[in-house]
């Protein structure tokens, strides 16, 4: 791994969001538009739900971890997306950076993007809904390290299929992260689900980790058995989406869509 | 460098797209490869470059095939220019440049874009976003990005498409002088006949994914008795029988 080309590429989508304020404001807009929806609905049912009564904060807590994991994939899409609008594709890819280092670029680069969207939001939900993801401690770090390997690995999933399909693959990836959302049991236990969808929900990290979350806060118990099981089967789904990202592109080389690849 | 190419082929589903071709380009030579629009030309240029997977044959630089050498190793010494790519549109001229030198691993960066920035004139929009420039500013950008590792080996698709006569005229200029003071092989595609007698020391026609002609522009007006090297070009661009 060549760092000097990773932090290339990641200066590219550092420049772009740098040359652009309603591009930085599209970034923050977004998430702090989500904590205000989901900070009067979390008031709302802190004050009339026996199952939430005295945990005030827990939906908003969710939404505020469910849109970190959004916000890192979309990231990773997008960024990857700006290369195709942008026509860019032939001249990366005939750039001499190692398919792991795009990897590695996009990855670490998501983390900024998703971290200039999100942290504004956080710090408004303090003093407007007295509500801090600082409160579940040290298992916020882990929980995120899983939600953003996960979101990640989604990333990968989507931009494969973009490799693969074209641009017209755009719209899945918007679309990819709603797929899983009912499956992910955010803002509610997995119990509700059916017991078919409850074997397919415990494949997925979110499961885990949503769960878990809502332990802390209303048990004040942490289980670092279920945060270690969500990051294994993150990392997991993250070796996955390297895999086929591996095989997309050297699928779009025998097909010969890298070098038409644009909008 | 040298590069040759052997029997290389490429078939998308049944149509045959590049069809057991060969061709050599010596060290500091530079060839043009002409032919109509759909005859091969740039997915041979896409193969060279790694970026299409040849079904059959093999693409050798310094005689040695290029999957033997590692893909950074390869493409730090290759380089590719084409109006028909484009660079991040949202970043400024030198953004561009700075990233695509990091990429390439460019030591002394800065001193080395502003060489290029003042061989290409470029400076004075150096500030302004690449996707504000005209085509002709665009081009000249898209050439200093493809120097900027000074490739041992270029590869040129139709550098001086849709731009007017004088710029189109100083890139042609600009190309012959750096190639006389650098090491560089040059494939050329071009659908510029003046450009190509101008610039290329000899010719591959190409025609339905296959090599129908090649040699030094006289040879070949010469081989099949035209005036110049469009009248040629028709000739076998079209089929001998179709043009008479």
């Amino acid at each position: 791994m060549n760092f000097n080309k990773i932090y290339a590429l990641g200066l590219r989508h550092l420049y772009l969001i740098m040359n652009s304020f309603p591009r930085v404001l599209d970034l923050i807009y977004w998430p702090t538009v989500q904590i205000f929806l989901w900070g009067f609905i979390s008031k709302f049912f802190t004050l009339n739900s026996d199952y939430y009564n005295n945990t005030v904060g827990i939906i908003l807590t969710a939404a505020i971890l469910y849109d970190f994991l959004f916000r890192a994939s979309i990231s990773f899409n997008m960024m990857f997306l700006e290369e195709i609008w942008s026509r860019n594709f032939t001249n990366l890819f005939i750039a001499p950076i190692k398919i792991r280092e795009i990897i590695a670029s996009l990855t670490l680069t998501a983390i900024l993007r998703t971290l200039i969207g999100l942290v504004p939001a956080v710090l408004i939900s303090i003093p407007l809904f007295g509500v801090s993801i600082l409160k579940l401690g040290l298992p916020l770090l882990f929980l995120l390290i899983s939600l953003y390997l996960f979101g990640v690995s989604l990333g990968l999933f989507v931009t494969s299929g973009l490799l693969r399909f074209g641009p017209s693959f755009e719209n899945i990836a918007w679309a990819s992260l709603f797929f899983l959302a009912p499956l992910g049991c955010i803002y509610y236990p997995i119990e509700i689900l059916p017991n078919t969808l409850q074997i397919l929900a415990k494949g997925l990290p979110l499961v885990h980790i949503f769960e878990e979350m809502r332990s802390i806060l209303i048990n004040e118990q942490v289980n670092y058995y279920n945060i270690l099981k969500s990051i294994i089967i993150s990392i997991v789904y993250f070796i996955l989406g390297v895999i086929i990202f591996y095989a997309s592109y050297y699928g779009a080389k025998k097909r010969g869509t890298l070098i038409n690849m644009g909008e | 460098m040298h590069l040759e190419v052997k029997n290389l082929t490429k078939i998308y589903n049944k149509y045959i797209a590049v069809d057991n071709i060969n061709f050599k380009i010596e060290k500091n030579k530079t060839i043009g490869l002409l032919g109509p629009n759909g005859c091969g030309k740039t997915t041979s240029i896409g193969m060279i470059l790694g970026l299409i997977s040849p079904d059959k044959g093999e693409i050798l630089i310094n005689d040695k095939n290029i999957n033997i050498y590692k893909r950074d190793e390869i493409l730090s010494k290759l380089n590719f220019a084409s109006p028909y790519v484009e660079l991040p549109k949202k970043l400024t001229v030198k953004q561009n440049l700075e990233i695509y030198g990091r990429l390439y691993g460019i030591k002394d960066l800065e001193k080395s874009i502003y060489e290029i920035s003042n061989d290409l004139d470029i400076k004075k929009f150096f500030e302004r976003k690449t996707g504000e420039l005209s085509s002709g500013q665009k081009n000249r950008v898209a050439l200093a990005k493809s120097l900027i590792n000074k490739p041992k080996i270029l590869l040129l698709d139709e550098p001086t498409a849709s731009l007017d006569p004088d710029i189109g005229d100083f890139i042609r200029s600009y190309i012959q002088n750096y190639k006389s003071k650098n090491d560089v092989t040059i494939l050329l595609a071009s659908h510029n006949m003046n450009e190509v007698e101008r610039l290329c020391d000899s010719i591959i026609m190409m025609r339905s994914g296959k090599i129908i002609d090649q040699g030094t522009c006289t040879e070949l007006i010469k081989k099949h008795g035209r005036n110049n090297l469009e009248e040629t070009f028709l000739k076998l661009a079209r089929g001998a029988d179709e043009f008479q």
